[in-house]
């Protein structure tokens, strides 16, 4: 139906993502905003059964194919764009995430129509779609509008709670026949994380570390700070590809998402892929050099100060309260 | 191996962002602009390449401020031939360079066939598009994003790319070559070169030149940004000030009435 919202229903190893449903909640705003229904686009093979729990939305969409087995960017995209030529949707929400990139922008460029990338909020003004982008980190927001017709929206996780777009109501399934090329680029295999010495996702602390630790020598002052606290030190994407800490102590978009009663990141500035990890962390305390780092958007209590000096005076003021 | 290697500038967000008048972009003169961090791991990852397989490593950059510096480290590092785009219009983002960077590998001699083209898997300023899936896109060419290593068979013609996924897995994949990797992180950090270096490199380097017929490249940008703003402090986190020793006092105390220190008085 033309003018729908639709959500690609992201899933992956038999699961459909927390995300799915969030976009579903801020697609129902939307929709409803505009006065026009919700469909979730679930693509797949054989993945018709997740379909149930998609009520959220007025409808689902199905594409079986072989080629959709796995969400891999080109058949998806492909796919995709079948359906939103024929069914002329408004906008097409995709969720940011590893699973899905690429999936957008490919898709814009095949409708040649608008894609929006590092939207955290849409709205709807005079009966067009606002999005709300974090650019540069997450150190600058923008009001983006489209050019009209279809617009691609890439969504970061987070938007809205998952628990909005859950429902117990099983929605109409309209599923599709497609026909799509064969995948050139095959999964071979998906090789999960070695076991570590600590599962991050266990810890009730974590002192995390990023790029403004500065060196591998500093990594010392976290470990003391976590060990006066009982907890472990992680850390964020710079950390992990300097060598400087294991890939299982990663946490954020491609590492652990972890939910511990107290995170302290310390020289961590907080961009969405590492914010994605751990913003439901009880307690957040953000200890950056730079007032404006968008690290303090999310913490419960900030620290404008290097970390080298701060993480010393806190392991010690921690260790002096034990006696 | 022929790998080409997709290079974009980016503002460096360690500096303070400042928006222009205009309300709907970044006051260029304090900008600093820097090599986008995932397609200095692409550089690095081709590099790597080349060390293993031998051939030739072209870099591909549209014109812009420090696109110079960054090309001449590119050649010091090791890349063979640095190509530098003049005539992409400004505010066509990251759609309007991908077409720029299509045009330019299908049409600048010497540049194809090739078996691979790297670039980093996503930029901090790419609001319309993302360079690897549409130039991807517009070549024809198997396309993996968030790639964290490579290896290639050259006489398999296939590429065995690790993708990231949440959690620490990783998806095995095999791509037949010519293919279009989107790196995130080169098997090793991006090596250093000295300066020196580079000034050699300014010295003996050509900086090849390739001109945008912007006139048959049409479109213009799709998506406009109608206000910029810096995210409005919510006001959500307590801020601590005074010396290391305060603050840390401060939240001590703080983190003890939350009952966050428990267990842990002796």
């Amino acid at each position: 139906m033309s003018g729908t919202i639709w959500v690609l229903a992201e899933h992956w190893r038999g699961q459909l993502s927390p995300v799915t449903y969030e976009l579903l909640a801020l697609g129902r705003e939307v929709a409803d905003a505009l006065g026009v229904p919700l469909e979730a686009v679930l693509l797949g093979h054989g993945a018709s059964g997740l379909a149930a729990t998609l009520g959220c939305a007025d409808s689902v969409l199905y594409g079986d194919h072989p080629a959709l087995a796995e969400p891999m960017a080109q058949p998806y995209a492909e796919a995709l764009a079948a359906l939103a030529l024929e069914n002329r949707p408004a906008a097409v929400l995709i969720p940011l995430t590893n699973v899905s990139m690429g999936v957008g922008p490919l898709l814009a460029a095949r409708l040649g129509c608008a894609g929006v990338n590092f939207a955290k909020d849409l709205t709807v003004r005079d009966g067009r779609i606002e999005a709300q982008c974090l650019l540069y980190g997450g150190k600058i927001q923008a009001c983006v509008a489209s050019a009209g017709g279809t617009v691609i929206e890439g969504v970061w996780p987070g938007a809205r709670q998952a628990d909005q777009g859950r429902s117990d109501r099983v929605p109409p399934v309209r599923e599709v026949q497609l026909s799509l090329a064969e995948p050139r680029v095959r999964l071979k295999q998906y090789v999960d994380p070695e076991a570590g010495d600590v599962n991050l996702a266990e810890q009730e602390v974590l002192v995390a570390v990023g790029r403004g630790i500065q060196s591998q020598d500093n990594l010392e002052l976290a470990e003391n700070l976590a060990a006066a606290l009982g907890g472990a030190v992680c850390g964020s994407r710079p950390v992990i590809d300097q060598g400087w800490l294991p890939l299982v102590r990663q946490v954020g978009k491609s590492g652990v998402t972890v939910k511990p009663k107290l995170y302290i990141a310390a020289g961590i500035s907080g961009a969405p892929e590492h914010v994605e990890g751990m913003r439901d962390a009880d307690v957040i305390v953000a200890i950056n050099s730079d007032p404006s780092a968008p690290i303090f958007e999310v913490a419960d209590y900030g620290i404008v100060g290097d970390a080298l000096d701060v993480l010393p005076a806190l392991a010690e003021a921690v260790e002096a309260r034990k006696g | 191996m022929n790998i080409l290697v997709l290079l974009k500038m980016v503002p460096d967000v360690v500096e303070e962002l400042e928006i222009a008048p205009d309300g709907k972009s970044l006051a260029s003169d304090a900008l600093r602009m820097i090599l986008s961090e995932s397609d200095d791991h692409a550089l690095e990852q081709a590099l790597l390449l080349k060390e293993r397989h031998g051939g030739v490593i072209t870099v591909v950059a549209a014109d812009g401020p420090e696109v110079d510096d960054a090309l001449y480290t590119a050649a010091a590092k090791g890349a063979d031939r640095v190509v530098k785009i003049t005539g992409l219009e400004a505010g066509w983002g990251t759609r309007g360079l991908a077409h720029a960077f299509a045009r330019v590998i299908s049409t600048l001699p010497g540049l194809a066939p090739f078996d691979l083209i790297l670039t980093g898997t996503q930029a901090i300023d790419d609001l319309d598009a993302l360079v690897a899936p549409s130039v991807a896109y517009e070549l024809d060419l198997p396309y993996v994003p968030i790639v964290s290593r490579v290896q290639v068979d050259p006489a398999a013609r296939e590429a065995d790319v690790f993708k990231e996924y949440p959690g620490g897995v990783r998806g095995e994949f095999a791509a037949p070559l010519p293919a279009m990797l989107g790196i995130q992180s080169a098997e090793k950090p991006p090596r250093y070169v000295p300066v020196a270096k580079v000034r050699a490199a300014m010295k003996t380097v050509k900086i090849e030149p390739a001109a945008l017929a912007t006139a048959a490249d049409g479109g213009g940008p799709l998506v406009y940004v109608l206000a910029m703003a810096k995210p409005q402090a919510s006001g959500r986190a307590e801020m601590l000030e005074g010396a290391p020793e305060e603050v840390a006092a401060k939240l001590c105390e703080t983190l003890a009435s939350r009952g966050l220190l428990a267990g842990r008085a002796a």
